[in-house]
C-alpha cells in the first residue's frame, strides 16, 4: 500500500484565545478524493492553509508526500496546487500570460503545449486573450482550476471549487476532476459546503466542528451511521448537535 | 532552513518579472504615473531655484545643488516605490497565495522586485532627467562615474525600506500599505537631502550618519560645490548599506514567517 498523500498528526493552531484546530490527525490516501465539511469558523480553511504551508501550526504537523510542510515545503510544492474563491489572479493580466506565468513558476516543460492543452481540456479557447478580470465568475473559475492544473499536481487542494457558479458549469468542473483524478491517480481535497458534490465525488468525508474532526467515513457509510438520505441531513445533524459525534476510525482502533 | 529552501532559480525570477512586465504593458496609467510624479516635482524644485538665484547674493550653483538633491531623492524614493509598488500590486490582486504556495522562494521574490524597481525607475527617472538638461541645463549624468556611487547606495538603501515595509504589509494587511507611500519621507529631514549634516542640532548628527544617504547627498554637494569625490563618504554609505540590505532581508523573511504564524496569508485584505 502506498504512503498517505498527506498525514496530520495532532495538527493545532490557536490564534490568540481561539483555538481554530484542535489537535486534529488524520491520513488521507494517495489516489482518493476526501471531502473536508463543516460550517463556517470549523477551521477547514486553516486546516487547507496548513496542508498548503501557508499557516504554521501552533503544535503538531502536517506531511505531505512526506514532507513537513512546516519545515521542508519546497520538496513539495512543485508537485501540488490549489484553488480558492479568496483567491485571484493578477485581472489585468489576460489569461495565457497568467498561465504562462505559473508554467514558468512550476518549471512546466513544453509550457505553451501545456496551456494549450488546458485551454482545450476547460474550454478556455473563446477567452484565453482576454484580461482574467473581464471574465465571468464560471470562466474565473475554469481559469482558476487552469492555474491550479497548470503542473500537473499530484495532490490538487480545492476550497469550495464550485462556489457561486451555475449548476451546468459547477456539474462540468465536478466531470472535469473526476477525469483528473481518473487519468493521474491524483489526489484530492475538497471543501465544500455543497453536499450534492461531496456525496458525487468524495470516497471519503472528513466532517469538522469547532477545530475538531468529529466524523470520518465515506458518504454511505455517514449515511447510514446517521440514518439519512442524503449528506445535507448528516451535515445539519453534526451541525445542531443532533446526535452525539461518532468516534473516528483513528480513534476506534 | 533546509537545503531546498535555498535553491536559487532564474526561471523563477524571470517569470515574476515577466508578471510584472506584463502588467506595465498592459497599463498606461501606470507607466504615466511612472514619468508624471518625478516630472512635477523636477519642475518645481527647478523653477523655484531659477527664482531664488535671481535675489542678490544668492550662492552660484544653486540650481545644479538643488536640482542634484531632488533627483537622487528622487532615486531614493521611486526606487522604494518601485519595489512596495510590485509587492503591493500581489496583494491587490490576491495572488499572493498563489506565489506562496508555488516553488517560489522568498528571496527570489525579492530579487524579482529589486530588478522591477530598477525598470520603474529607469522608465520615470530617465526622461526626467533629460528634461532637467533641456529646461535647467542641468546634466545630472554628467556627475560622471561618482554618479554610479551614488546611484547604488540610495539604491541599496531603497530596497532596504521597501523589503521592510512589504514585510509589514504581509504581516498586518492592506491597513498598513500607507507606510509603503510614507515611511521614506521619515528619513527627508534625517538625511541632509538638501542641506549640510551640520545644519542639524549635534545630539541628532550620529543618527544621520547612521543613514546611508546622508552620506550620499554630503557626496553629492562635495561633488557640485567643491568638485570633490568624497570616496571615504561613499564607502561609508556601501558599509551600512550591507547591514541595512541584510536587516531589510532578514526583516521581510522574519515578517512573513510572522504572517505565516498568524494566519494573516489567509486574509489578504484589510
Amino acid at each position: 500500500m502506498s504512503a498517505p498523500a498527506i498525514e496530520a498528526e495532532n495538527l493545532t493552531k490557536q490564534y490568540g484565545e481561539s483555538l481554530a484546530v484542535a489537535g486534529i490527525s488524520f491520513a488521507i490516501r494517495t489516489g482518493s478524493i476526501t471531502g473536508l465539511l463543516g460550517g463556517n469558523g470549523a477551521g477547514k480553511t486553516t486546516t487547507i492553509g496548513m496542508i498548503m504551508g501557508l499557516v504554521l501550526p501552533s503544535a503538531g504537523r502536517v506531511l505531505v508526500f512526506g514532507a513537513d510542510m512546516a519545515r521542508e515545503p519546497y520538496r513539495v510544492l512543485h508537485r501540488m496546487n490549489f484553488e480558492s474563491p479568496y483567491v485571484d489572479l493578477p485581472h489585468r493580466l489576460t489569461v495565457r500570460q497568467n498561465l504562462n506565468v505559473f508554467a514558468l513558476l512550476y518549471g512546466v516543460a513544453d509550457r505553451h503545449g501545456r496551456i494549450e492543452r488546458l485551454a482545450r481540456e476547460l474550454e478556455l479557447r473563446e477567452f484565453i486573450d482576454r484580461p482574467a478580470g473581464k471574465l465571468s465568475a464560471g470562466q474565473k473559475t475554469r481559469v482558476a482550476l487552469a492555474k491550479a492544473l497548470i503542473n500537473d499536481p499530484d495532490l490538487l487542494v480545492l476550497d469550495e471549487p464550485t462556489a457561486s457558479l451555475d449548476p451546468d458549469t459547477a456539474d462540468w468542473i465536478r466531470g472535469h476532476l473526476e477525469r483528473y483524478r481518473a487519468r493521474k491517480n491524483a489526489t484530492i481535497l475538497l471543501a465544500s459546503h455543497n453536499m450534492g458534490e461531496v456525496e458525487r465525488l468524495c470516497d471519503r468525508v472528513l466532517m469538522m466542528k469547532r477545530g475538531s474532526i468529529v466524523d470520518d467515513g465515506s458518504p454511505k457509510e455517514l449515511l447510514a451511521r446517521y440514518g439519512r438520505q442524503n449528506l445535507e441531513e448528516v451535515f445539519l445533524d453534526v451541525a445542531r448537535d443532533r446526535r452525539e459525534p461518532m468516534p473516528t476510525r483513528e480513534a476506534a482502533k | 532552513m533546509n537545503a531546498s529552501a535555498l535553491a536559487f532559480s532564474p526561471r523563477r525570477v524571470g517569470a515574476m518579472i515577466l508578471r510584472h512586465w506584463y502588467l506595465l504593458r498592459s497599463s498606461w496609467p501606470r507607466l504615466l504615473e511612472l514619468v508624471y510624479w518625478p516630472a512635477v516635482q523636477m519642475f518645481m524644485w527647478g523653477f523655484l531655484q531659477l527664482g531664488v538665484a535671481k535675489f542678490p547674493g544668492a550662492l552660484a550653483g544653486t540650481v545644479s545643488t538643488f536640482l542634484a538633491a531632488f533627483l537622487l531623492w528622487d532615486i531614493l524614493f521611486r526606487g522604494q516605490i518601485g519595489y512596495s509598488m510590485s509587492f503591493l500590486e500581489e496583494m491587490w490582486s490576491r495572488n499572493m497565495p498563489n506565489l506562496m504556495i508555488s516553488p517560489l522562494r522568498a528571496t527570489e521574490f525579492m530579487l524579482a522586485l529589486v530588478i522591477m524597481s530598477m525598470v520603474r525607475l529607469s522608465i520615470g527617472l530617465v526622461p526626467v532627467t533629460i528634461l532637467a538638461i533641456v529646461f535647467f541645463g542641468f546634466n545630472l549624468w554628467g556627475l560622471g562615474i561618482p554618479l554610479a556611487a551614488f546611484f547604488a547606495n540610495l539604491l541599496f538603501t531603497s530596497w532596504s525600506v521597501g523589503m521592510f515595509c512589504s514585510g509589514l504589509v504581509l504581516r498586518h494587511g492592506l491597513g498598513a500599505e500607507s507606510l509603503a507611500w510614507s515611511l521614506m519621507f521619515f528619513f527627508l529631514p534625517l538625511t541632509c537631502v538638501y542641506y549640510p549634516v551640520t545644519t542639524l542640532p549635534d545630539w541628532i548628527q550620529p543618527l544621520a550618519w547612521a543613514l546611508p544617504p546622508t552620506a550620499v547627498f554630503e557626496g553629492m554637494r562635495a561633488l557640485v560645490i567643491e568638485h570633490v569625490f568624497r570616496a571615504d563618504l561613499m564607502l561609508w554609505a556601501f558599509a551600512l548599506n550591507v547591514l541595512w540590505l541584510t536587516a531589510g532581508t532578514a526583516s521581510f523573511l522574519w515578517l512573513l514567517s510572522a504572517a505565516k504564524r498568524s494566519g494573516s496569508m489567509l486574509q489578504i485584505g484589510e
